[in-house]
């Protein structure tokens, strides 16, 4: 009986979920209602979370409630603050939720939203939250040290080095990748150019009333941003249709690109209160207010899905991406599943406030699995507008043309049948001059996002409201992550470069800050501009590239935590990170793999250079480059991101080599050799 | 910030509870922390400082966040 009860309802939400997912499963030739996505989702999270992260707690990590955390035994009412559980969940979630689980499963929704959806959900109980879940767990019982410094005390030296060193290249891509899906959404676009560029002055208005007007007022000062962006939004619209303010706030992608860097460079070095700290309230609020009006609105709307389940792309030929399903579609879709950069927050400041060891179940693994079903709403949201409408906005321009017409006719023989009028008409509805070709995901997701949330507020005319407010909201937080992610890479860099010469280090000094800023935003600008300039339309080649590092990160973070498993003498547990250890190992040495030797070259960086540089040695001009000139660009740029492929090949196999050694000796070992801070129990309040 | 009070079943004090969770989880995520737990805690342990000021304390959490040589700023993507 008592197994009953307690069971009893599980097995039901069990139940549920597996008939939710039959529907969605088995439902061919008809479209299926997105609730039964939802359902389907949540349920596997429930289950996920009742069963699977109470077995991690008890077996693995054995959290004790009696045991003191950092927050008690370091509290100094800054840093180390025992926090509700509830509101340190907030803080995590807001800190771990972006651009990424927005981006990926709309990109990932050219092979149908079948394949995408099961990996984030597997992918998310199984790997994702299990990774945020056990370093914070590491975390915290070391004082709330931060990665690599766990990295260097539980592997080695130079193990913590390797994996400083990849942390900063990693950023130097997502930054890129981050700041190119802004560039790739603002492109041509008067209308989301003037909001985007309004938050600037709306930031620095802020920055000066919060600091000295009335300092502190958070709520105050954001309600404030707020009625000034949405006055923005609409002053948008009609810049738009302003005979000299349209073209002026018209700037081709690489005009946009030279403005973000200059910008990118500028802002990391302003004092934060002026723009980084409140721009950053803006979008922390509208991200997490956005989020909650798109869960709301896909449950009152009810959308079906047009999106197949799975679509012919599922063999690699999709005009998205290059590759096939395994295993391009693990990579692409990072955030949602499982995102290496979560092991960066799960030891940043929130293993700090943790109040009592039993919170970090609901704030690490129930954190990752909120965040996962952000990646669900975005799939979902990509799905629910007409397939034909998501090839034109996400195909290469250079097979699309640039009329409606050409795009039709183009993404008809791709097999989803469009009409020009259909395309032009969206065009229209969303406020926007062209919708073809505006890779990135954003634009997409902010087309989804505007049909879901029309349907229930505003109808028709509002379209073109939501579309701009989606595009906002996600311009907001990139340029937030882009601006406090130059900042973070400059001192990364600041601390390397310090290895080399300690004057470097000094980072309230002028010269070393400038010189770090100057490299860290040159990196990712290069990469940036290769990616706008990129006839390919740059998300076709870099995406990967992130994807790979990003999930490489994860196979980082996770080693560290099966090489804790070891010293704990807890071996027999061990599977638990070794099994999506091997899995993420195997998906992003077969994609390096191939992005470097695959001899596609629509897939392999080499053999596109090779294919190029054959045409070079012949004088001819291979489109879509324009001149020799660019010709010589595609091949070197080829090249450069071929040697970033191997350096991160080269930094997960080291990584995987020195666990293994480390596990093969704490696994002889006789006795417990993890470095635990003293388990002091902690005083009865 | 840790609610220690014994919970209530009155529902105005559950609702200024409610509200009050939500106030200091909007504030925490963008790295303030609550202040009213600051001053107690170094009334508590440091009776023979002075706590910050409150605009002190505003300063010292967003150079925390941001600041120089700290990267816990940092945001996921």
């Amino acid at each position: 009986m008592g197994a009953l009860q307690k069971h009893g309802p599980w097995a039901l939400v069990g139940a549920l979920g597996a008939a939710a997912l039959a529907v969605v499963a088995t439902e061919r030739g008809e479209s299926i209602n997105a609730l039964w996505v939802v359902v389907a989702a949540v349920c596997v999270y429930l289950i996920g979370y009742r069963y699977y992260s109470l077995y991690i707690s008890n077996n693995v990590m054995r959290l004790d409630p009696k045991r003191e955390t950092p927050a008690h035994r370091h509290n100094d009412g800054l840093d180390y603050v025992p926090t509700n559980k509830t509101v340190l969940f907030g803080h995590h979630f807001a800190a771990i939720a972006g651009a990424g689980p927005l981006v990926g499963p709309v990109l990932a929704a050219q092979m149908g939203y079948l394949p995408g959806m099961l990996w984030i959900l597997a992918g998310v109980v199984l790997a994702g939250a299990v990774q945020d879940f056990m370093i914070l767990f590491i975390s915290m019982r070391r004082d709330g040290r931060s990665l690599g410094e766990l990295i260097r005390a539980e592997l080695g030296v130079i193990p913590g080095v390797i994996a400083l060193f990849g942390t900063f290249m990693i950023m130097v891509i997502l930054l890129a990748v981050l700041a190119m899906i802004v560039v790739k959404a603002l492109a041509e676009s008067p209308w989301g150019t003037f909001t985007v560029a309004a938050t600037i002055p709306i930031a620095i208005l802020m920055g000066l009333y919060a600091r000295y007007i009335r300092p502190g007022k958070i709520g105050e000062v954001s309600i404030i941003g707020f009625v000034l962006l949405m006055a923005a939004i609409l002053g948008g619209g009609q810049i738009n249709e302003h005979p000299t303010w349209g073209p002026a706030f018209t700037f081709t992608g690489t005009q946009l690109t030279w403005m973000l860097i200059g910008y990118g460079f500028v802002a990391a070095i302003l004092p934060v209160w002026l723009l980084l700290a409140p721009r950053d309230y803006l979008s922390t609020f509208l991200k997490i207010g956005t989020i909650v009006g798109l869960a709301l609105g896909i449950v009152v709307v009810a959308p079906h899905m047009q999106m197949p389940a799975t679509t012919k792309f599922v063999d690699g030929t999709g005009p998205v991406w290059a590759g096939s399903l395994f295993p391009f579609l693990f990579i692409t879709i990072a955030c949602g599943a499982v995102s290496g950069f979560h092991a960066l927050i799960s030891s940043g400041t929130t293993p700090k406030l943790v109040d009592n060891e039993m919170d970090t179940r609901f704030i690490g693994y129930g954190g990752m699995l909120m965040e996962s079903f952000v990646a669900i709403m975005a799939l979902v949201a990509a799905s629910v507008i007409d397939p034909g409408i998501y090839f034109t906005m996400n195909s290469p321009g250079a097979l699309l043309g640039t009329s409606p017409e050409t795009a039709a006719a183009a993404v008809t023989k791709l097999g989803f049948p469009i009409g020009a009028d259909v395309i032009a008409q969206t065009a229209k509805d969303v406020g926007e001059h062209s919708i073809i070709s505006r890779t990135g995901g954003a634009p997409t997701l902010a087309v989804g996002m505007a049909h879901i949330i029309s349907s229930a507020i505003g109808g028709k005319a509002m379209m073109a409201f939501w579309y701009h407010f989606a595009i906002l909201f996600e311009a907001l937080f990139i340029l937030t992550a882009v601006d406090a992610g130059t900042r973070a890479g400059r001192f990364m860099l600041q601390d390397l470069l310090g290895l080399i010469s300690p004057t470097f280090k000094d980072t309230s000094s002028w010269g070393p800050s400038v010189v770090a800023t100057a490299l860290c935003v040159g990196a990712w600008g290069y990469f940036l501009y290769q990616g706008v300039t990129d006839p390919l339309g740059g998300i076709y080649t870099l995406w990967p590239l992130f994807g790979i590092s990003n999930q490489m990160l994860a196979a980082v973070a996770l080693t560290l935590a099966t090489v804790v498993i070891f010293k704990m003498k807890r071996e027999r547990y061990a599977f638990i990170t070794i099994i999506p250890t091997v899995w993420l190992c195997i998906c992003t040495l077969t994609a390096g793999w191939q992005k470097i030797f695959s001899p596609d070259p629509k897939i392999g960086f080499l053999s596109h250079a090779d294919r190029f540089s054959a045409a070079i040695a012949e004088g001819k001009v291979l489109g879509p480059a324009k001149s020799m000139d660019d010709m010589h660009k595609i091949v070197f740029n080829d090249r450069i991101d071929a040697a970033l492929a191997v350096f991160f090949v080269g930094l997960v196999i080291a990584i995987v080599v020195f666990g293994v050694m480390a596990c093969v000796k704490a696994y002889r070992a006789d006795r417990w050799t993890a470095l635990e801070a003293d388990p002091k129990l902690a005083p009865a309040e | 910030m840790s609610s220690t009070a014994a919970p209530s079943l009155n529902f105005r004090d559950r609702l200024r509870a409610f509200n009050k969770c939500v106030c200091d989880g909007a504030r925490l995520m963008v790295g303030q922390g609550d202040y009213g737990t600051y001053v107690a805690h170094i009334q508590k342990t440091h009776p023979d400082q002075a706590p910050m000021t409150e605009r002190e304390f505003f300063r010292n959490r967003e150079n925390a966040r941001f600041g120089v040589g700290n990267t816990s700023g940092f945001r996921c993507c």
